[in-house]
């Protein structure tokens, strides 16, 4: 069924243009605020936790993107230019709500206080990474820290955040989901399956769409024809935002607002932030190929950064010295994080067939076996898989 | 002949299928003006204009389905998954609609204009994600045709009549050796034909079986066992389906002995389907069991993926068990 609408005895074709879509904007790059703005109650602790998550963020991606062109990582994959988007939602969440993110949110965790040895055990795939080893770098997943383990195929996690949100809300204790994803991802199929169920069931989750311009190669302009993600919500009838997506103080008060709506009346909310992929889509990847140097000066001009620390300084909250001493800190205690996780060994052999299921089943453990005596015989060969095995076991075996 | 390697060789086939033929258009994600992440499809925006080569918006599922309906139309279409491993999304568009077709419609109607081409396979620490190898589940479904070519010559060859044939072909790029494998690659427009399999060495003890990017692992295996006395024939399967029985079975008459090998899990990998159906023409004259070399029945690892791999060590360590049997 339809809602009563009125009749016409003509056709009459309507596009969507007739919504105007503001950008909801509370920060000017100064860090003074729009004429006319208030800014959300932050205590100086808030906003400091805020800021020193997104300097985090910004040092750690120089520094492991760094590692990887020195070829001690296979892979990175920046924030740079979105660390308000992911910061401020974050912040404006509590502590134990569920993140589902899409890959570029390591804000969030940075944030949650996901550990610097909990980053780069992750990123060099040692023993000691939560998810053994399995996964490319920066695919962190923390249980402590509510942090769905990431999943490259894009868009998957957008439905499983709506099912994960309509447990909370069955077991109703005021949580909510939010899920992350770029303006690219929400072109597949998950997106709208998810949008449609979530309106459908009434579920406490936020759909936070990053929309940094580019999906890789492909700017938004080939990605949909339409006034941004945004509008999308009408069609399942989703209470939605826009906003600057590099205006922390913007983002926070949206997110804030929204989770109210999630939580205390079981609203889905769809918030757009428009923002800006500073940085290449990944270590493997040259934007030269497909913008201008000028577009990415542009947006280094809306550095999301410089805008919150502006405002901090209006504060009296944070100065020179202190931004001085916080990036020297950040550097020595990210280069000494990633010595140590590089001294760590690589997971167990026997991690390659474990977590398949809850237990090895049997023709598994059979392919293990086989495995580690053909590894004992040729352990140089295998230097990672041989590290697990007894010498001894692995000179008599050599020796065979 | 030019000396190139395999991402310039399909670049190569693309460029001669769109030239020769106007109804032949390219698309997918990233594949337009920046000309893929591979840069497979360089240039062909172009030379032949958006109309004919262009980006899709990232769904793979859409890409699919637009493809069966402009195939269904009339037109060659050609399009890119930008890995294997993003390809479950249009799984329903493949297995349920480009497959049956043909069947259903009693060919009033037919995607045979369709090929899928994505590259797949490990060996690049790509971890889960970008590093399956995930044809089998596509060779259980009838209607499909499924190609895998190991070097560039094969490549374009392969890729030529995967486009012109009048099947939906699946066409799967060992991407590995993208840049890794060069080498002679005739100049102009030739086929190499489907359903057929190439003996690439010959040999008189075992027979060796493979595709794609396990060629070169199990061609080093057989100079290995050469070493040691063995001669290795060794075939490259290019076709998974319809796939050439005659071959492997002419060659198993000969040598006795088999084994296979794939990078894809062990359980249900294509590899089982080969042994199944060669011990049955071959019952008599088998002198081992045959054997097979897989990756093991996990999900891709990425730390540990040299030790997942199915290596010339493997290979080798099976061809000598299947010597001494
Ligand atoms: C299902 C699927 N298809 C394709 C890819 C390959 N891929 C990885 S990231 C990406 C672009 C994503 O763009 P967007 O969602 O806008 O996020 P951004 O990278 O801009 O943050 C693509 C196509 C993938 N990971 N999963």
């Amino acid at each position: 069924m339809t809602r009563d609408t009125s009749s016409v005895h003509a056709p009459q074709f309507m596009t969507g243009d007739e919504w105007q879509i503001p950008t909801f904007a509370l920060l000017r790059q100064d860090g003074t605020l729009h004429t006319g703005a208030e800014a959300p109650a932050l205590t100086q602790d808030q906003a400091l936790r805020i800021y020193r998550a997104m300097r985090f963020t910004r040092v750690l991606d120089e520094r492991m993107l760094a590692a990887q062109r020195q070829g001690r990582l296979s892979f990175y994959l920046q924030c740079t230019g979105e660390e308000a988007t992911v910061v401020g939602a974050t912040a404006a969440l509590r502590d134990d709500d569920m993140i589902m993110a899409q890959y570029r949110e390591q804000g969030a965790l940075a944030y949650r206080g996901f550990s610097i040895d909990e980053f780069m055990n992750q990123l060099f795939g040692n023993a000691l990474d939560y998810g053994k080893g399995r996964q490319m770098p920066i695919h962190y997943g923390s249980a402590e820290r509510y942090y769905m383990t990431i999943s490259s195929p894009l868009a998957t996690q957008i439905p499983q955040a709506v099912g994960y949100a309509y447990g909370q809300k069955l077991d109703a204790e005021g949580r909510c989901t939010i899920t992350f994803f770029g303006e690219g991802a929400a072109s597949e199929g998950d997106f709208h399956a998810a949008l449609n169920m979530a309106s459908v069931h009434q579920v406490p989750v936020i759909f936070l769409c990053r929309n940094n311009g580019y999906a890789i190669s492909t700017p938004v302009a080939e990605q949909f024809a339409a006034d941004g993600i945004a509008p999308r919500a009408f069609g399942y009838r989703m209470h939605v935002i826009r906003v600057d997506g590099n205006d922390i103080l913007a983002v926070y008060q949206a997110t804030l607002a929204a989770r109210r709506l999630a939580v205390e009346h079981n609203k889905p909310v769809l918030i757009e932030a428009m923002t800006y992929r500073l940085a290449a889509h990944s270590s493997s990847d040259d934007p030269a190929g497909y913008r201008s140097q000028q577009e990415e000066a542009a947006w280094r001009e809306k550095d999301p950064l410089a805008r919150m620390r502006l405002w901090l300084e209006h504060q009296g909250w944070w100065d020179d010295d202190d931004e001085r001493r916080r990036e020297e800190q950040l550097r020595g205690e990210i280069l000494a994080g990633m010595k140590r996780a590089e001294r760590e060994p690589p997971p167990p052999l026997a991690s390659l067939v474990s977590d398949v299921y809850d237990q090895v089943p049997p023709a598994l453990a059979e392919q293990l076996a086989a495995l580690e005596a053909h590894v004992r015989r040729y352990p140089d060969h295998y230097p990672r898989g041989a590290v697990g095995l007894s010498d001894g076991d692995a000179a008599k075996a050599g020796g065979q | 002949m030019a000396h190139m390697n395999m991402l310039q060789a399909i670049n190569q086939a693309l460029d001669v299928a769109m030239d020769s033929d106007p109804r032949v258009i390219c698309f997918g994600e990233d594949v337009g003006g920046f000309g893929g992440v591979f840069r497979a499809t360089s240039h062909l925006q172009e030379k032949y204009g958006k109309a004919r080569c262009f980006n899709t918006p990232l769904v793979e599922q859409g890409i699919v389905g637009f493809a069966n309906g402009l195939a269904a139309q009339g037109h060659k279409a050609v399009a890119e998954i930008q890995f294997a491993d993003y390809i479950y999304p249009a799984f329903d568009q493949i297995v349920n609609e480009s497959a049956k077709f043909r069947y259903r419609s009693g060919s009033l109607f037919d995607v045979g204009g369709l090929t899928i081409r994505t590259p797949y396979g490990g060996g690049i620490s790509g971890g889960h994600y970008h590093s399956q190898s995930p044809e089998a589940y596509f060779a259980h479904t009838p209607g499909l045709k499924v190609v895998v070519p190991r070097n560039p010559h094969q490549a374009k060859g392969l890729l030529l009549a995967s486009i012109r044939d009048p099947n939906p072909v699946l066409f799967f790029e060992p991407k590995r050796l993208y840049r890794a494998s060069s080498g002679e690659v005739p100049e102009g427009d030739y086929q190499l034909p489907l359903g057929e399999a190439e003996v690439v060495k010959e040999g008189g003890d075992l027979t060796l079986v493979a595709w794609g990017a396990q060629m070169p692992i199990i061609e080093e295996a057989a100079e290995m066992a050469e070493r040691e006395g063995i001669s290795c024939e060794v075939i490259d399967l290019r076709s998974i389906l319809p796939w050439d029985r005659d071959c492997i079975a002419e060659s198993v008459f000969k040598t006795g002995r088999l084994v296979i090998s794939h990078e894809a899990p062990l359980t249900g990998g294509f590899a089982a389907e080969i042994a199944a159906a060669i011990q049955q023409r071959c019952f008599l004259y088998l002198e081992s069991p045959i054997a097979r070399v897989t990756g093991l029945d996990t999900p891709f690892p990425l730390t540990l993926e040299k030790e997942y791999l199915p290596d010339a060590l493997k290979v080798l360590e099976a061809i000598r068990a299947s010597v001494n049997f």
